[in-house]
């Protein structure tokens, strides 16, 4: 009877582990420092997490549909540099649409390479990291980019403003997330996006054409970077050639932390928006209770790793393997 | 009377909410084949993992000849003299036969180096007992599916072995493969092993064993000689009423040709086909594996591109490009491998079964969720679909259900051609009849049906005509009058050189 007893714990905890362990977090980083759980802190890290969250709502589409992007990180760096620059240039009505194309563009070749040719898209995409990192050095010759009159563009409205008193970045984030959340759980694209992940064979004998599905997951995760990258070009109105380095990591943790599995067909958009609230909240508890801004980096890992572990022991119902 | 080399008494193990198995009781006596037969669900997998050590029984003992044994885990079973021959092969392809006979516990000399030739000849000694055609140093992926097997048989025999269990062991063997495999467990048997034969397949069960107990809902229904029961018989205390297994003659009026095939070929594949399917037929497609009937039916489901020939849909010429244009086309394919190709298994019932439609069933943007629920309770009633729900994931059902559920999802686009490929394979007796039946019944309805099977008895009962194939070429078209076993066996062996039309 102890063993089965043993068993049913380890299920609790596999289930709603995450959960439970956010729970932890809260209420100790709330015993640690009282500000945490002020009105005041809790809009700032979801303020904070908008960009994170921005990405991570393509990412989503992309981890569902059974691939990786992790080419998202220097993606918005990218985007963030190329507005910029072509704010001074030919003005911010046309920079915008002129960096939402260049970045689509990137999001259809990733598309077309893993899509069409069905290269693995861990390779392509860590390929693309770097290689979209080197697109945007070269673009800017390696130079800080600025905006040469900041206080005189509107620019600024998509980081900066704020509408009934809510920030906009917060406002495009939720209005972002409710769109594609309706789109992957309520149209025809949303369903193929779950079979193509679940079992990409069986679909592909129901005649869903795959390689246009993953396609377009990539598309919509480019168009999600390059919205993060005008609300980050917007924010700062200035900014270093590698601002988005590391996200890509980040962004991840957040659509695993919220339950989507990283062998496709499972997940949605609103357990991600979840994923990444935790992974906000935790971050800034850690720099509320005193430590460095760099141990994040650590956590974000131990994050990872946590979550992994407990979607896999969710599946096979125990913490730990029998055939380890 | 000798003692059994294997006795299970009263054994119970409950799942929470399921009981599992409700007081087993069977024994293996030395040198005997003894079966164990009953429907999907019906605890013979649990039976065997308790047996194996993988469960530990809530009641009830083990006795491994005289002594009574708690099997801690598979180890301690195979210790103990138990070995299991699993139906899903476990080897590492890239090592060598004794490599792999011996994983884990190769010989050794000093400073742990493995002794190689001591391997080889352990192994040789082995092999030779099995009389097969491959030495020790062969590498294991070179080898055929039926000689991999006989590496796990191998396996098995490097412990003193007292009972063997073989869990559908002719699953993926051909029919000359086989008569091999049966040498094998009679040699074992006059070593005087006990084994325990698991299979769905009731000519087997008659040819080789000598007593059969049957499970039905987790209970132990009884044991019987096989000489002197029936298939009837045991088929009744399986699913507890008759089944009817003489051939089906439902007569009906065919309607025109739906799908005709002139002189297809695809490269190596097949070369030559030519039939043709009439509105209200079943042809059934019998050969044996890669014969190339299934290339056929991929083929005409648009994952093939044919190298030269031409199909032909209600008279008219079409080049099917992809599934998509095939389904447009109103062909539909109950793929071969149901969880592989048929089913996305982390989906729910209905969202699986309006797949193939999902793009045509919207209202506005989205989805038409109650039209697919409609779809969905009209097949399950149609087929009997049994399921708690639509919400219901389909990798949770038993593998009939799922099974119809592919079905219920290529019926439900109403196709004119129906291609079934192996549409009954490990489905459990009672909803492999259904599933027959319900061909019938769609043929009945003007579907023009092609049927692919391994089985027999299984085109035997359903078409009305059958096409035999042999290694890509159609050796002879049989219809329902003419047929006998015997010379269906020899057209698909390539004995049967003359054509029929």
């Amino acid at each position: 009877m102890a063993r089965l007893t043993k068993q049913q714990i380890g299920t609790v905890l596999a289930k709603q582990g995450i959960l439970i362990a956010f729970a932890v977090f809260m209420v100790a980083f709330t015993l640690a420092n009282p500000k945490f759980i002020s009105v005041d802190n809790l809009f700032s890290v979801v303020r904070s997490s908008a960009i994170l969250g921005v990405m991570a709502l393509g990412v989503t589409f992309v981890v569902i549909s059974g691939n990786l992007d992790l080419s998202v990180g220097s993606m918005m760096s990218f985007s963030t540099i190329v507005v910029l620059d072509l704010h001074d240039q030919i003005g911010p009505a046309l920079a915008i649409p002129a960096m939402f194309a260049m970045t689509l563009c990137l999001g259809a070749f990733i598309g077309f390479l893993v899509g069409y040719l069905r290269l693995n898209s861990l390779i392509v995409t860590l390929g693309m990291l770097s290689a979209i990192h080197g697109l945007t050095l070269t673009y800017s010759g390696g130079q800080n980019m600025d905006i040469a009159d900041k206080e005189g563009t509107w620019f600024s409205i998509f980081g900066q403003g704020s509408a009934l008193s809510i920030p906009v970045p917060i406002l495009i984030f939720v209005a972002l997330a409710a769109f594609l959340g309706i789109v992957l759980a309520k149209t025809p694209f949303g369903r193929k996006v779950y079979a193509v992940g679940g079992n990409s064979t069986a679909a592909t004998f129901s005649g869903i054409r795959r390689a246009r599905t993953v396609f377009t997951c990539y598309l919509i995760s480019a168009f999600c970077v390059a919205t993060a990258g005008l609300i980050q070009a917007s924010r700062s109105l200035g900014s270093q050639n590698t601002v988005g380095q590391g996200l890509e990591l980040e962004v991840l943790a957040a659509v695993i932390l919220g339950g989507a599995s990283l062998l496709g067909g499972s997940g949605t958009i609103f357990k991600t928006v979840i994923g990444v609230l935790i992974l906000g909240f935790i971050q800034n508890g850690l720099l509320l209770i005193g430590l460095q801004f760099y141990v994040q980096f650590v956590v974000t890992w131990v994050i990872i790793i946590l979550a992994v572990w407990l979607d896999i022991a969710a599946k096979r119902g125990k913490l730990l393997s029998s055939i380890a | 009377m000798t003692d059994p080399v294997l006795h299970l008494d009263n054994i119970v193990k409950t799942f929470p909410g399921v009981r599992a198995l409700d007081g087993v009781s069977f024994s293996v006596m030395p040198g005997e084949v003894h079966a164990l037969m009953g429907e999907n669900g019906a605890g013979k997998s649990t039976l065997m993992k308790v047996l194996g050590g993988i469960y530990q029984p809530d009641g009830g003992t083990i006795h491994v000849g005289k002594e009574q044994v708690t099997m801690a885990g598979p180890l301690e079973a195979k210790a103990k003299g138990i070995v299991f021959i699993h139906q899903e092969l476990s080897l590492a392809e890239e090592l060598s036969v004794a490599e792999n006979i011996y994983l884990g516990e190769l010989p050794r000399k000093s400073f742990g180096r493995v002794d190689w030739r001591k391997l080889t000849e352990q192994t040789n000694t082995i092999l030779k007992k099995l009389n097969v055609g491959f030495d020790a140093t062969t590498r294991v992926g070179d080898l055929s599916i039926a000689n991999q097997q006989m590496v796990e048989i191998a396996r098995a025999l490097t412990v003193d072995a007292k009972a063997v269990i073989f869990d559908e062991p002719t699953a993926s063997l051909t029919d000359a493969e086989k008569v091999v495999l049966f040498d094998v467990i009679s040699d074992l048997q006059k070593e005087g092993v006990g084994i325990i034969y698991i299979s769905h397949r009731m000519e087997e069960i008659f040819k080789i064993t000598d007593r059969i107990s049957i499970l039905r809902d987790g209970q132990y229904q009884g044991t019987v000689n096989t000489s002197e029961t029936s298939e009837e018989a045991v088929t009744q205390m399986m699913i507890g009423r008759k089944l009817d297994l003489s051939r089906m003659e439902t007569h009906h009026e065919l309607g025109d040709v739906a799908l005709e095939v002139r002189g297809l070929s695809c490269g190596k594949l097949y070369q030559d086909i030519s039939f043709e399917i009439r509105r209200g037929e079943v042809v059934g497609f019998y050969g044996l594996v890669g014969a190339g009937r299934t290339e056929i039916a991929e083929t005409l489901f648009g994952l093939r591109d044919p190298s030269a020939g031409q199909i032909l849909l209600d008279g008219e010429e079409v080049r099917i490009t992809s599934p998509n244009d095939a389904i447009a086309r109103g062909i539909s394919l109950v793929p071969e491998d149901r969880k592989g190709q048929g089913l996305v298994l982390g989906m729910n019932c209905r969202d699986n079964m309006t797949l193939p439609q999902v793009q045509d069933l919207t209202s506005g943007p989205f989805v038409a969720e109650g039209a697919e629920v409609a779809i969905f309770d009209q097949y399950r009633d149609r087929l009997d679909i049994r399921t708690p729900g639509w919400k219901q994931l389909v990798g949770n059902l038993s593998g009939g259900n799922q099974q119809k559920i592919v079905i219920g999802k290529w019926l439900s686009m109403h196709p004119s051609v129906l291609i079934v490929d192996e549409p009954t394979r490990g489905i459990d007796v009672g909803s492999k009849s259904e599933i027959h039946k319900l061909l019938r019944e769609l043929a009945a309805q003007g579907y023009a049906v092609m049927v692919i099977s391994s089985e027999m008895p299984e085109v035997l009962h359903v078409a009305d005509r059958i096409v035999a194939m042999y290694s890509g070429r159609i050796m002879r078209t049989f219809t329902s009058e003419e047929v006998t076993e015997d010379s269906l066996i020899q057209a698909i062996s390539g004995l049967s050189g003359h054509e029929a039309a």
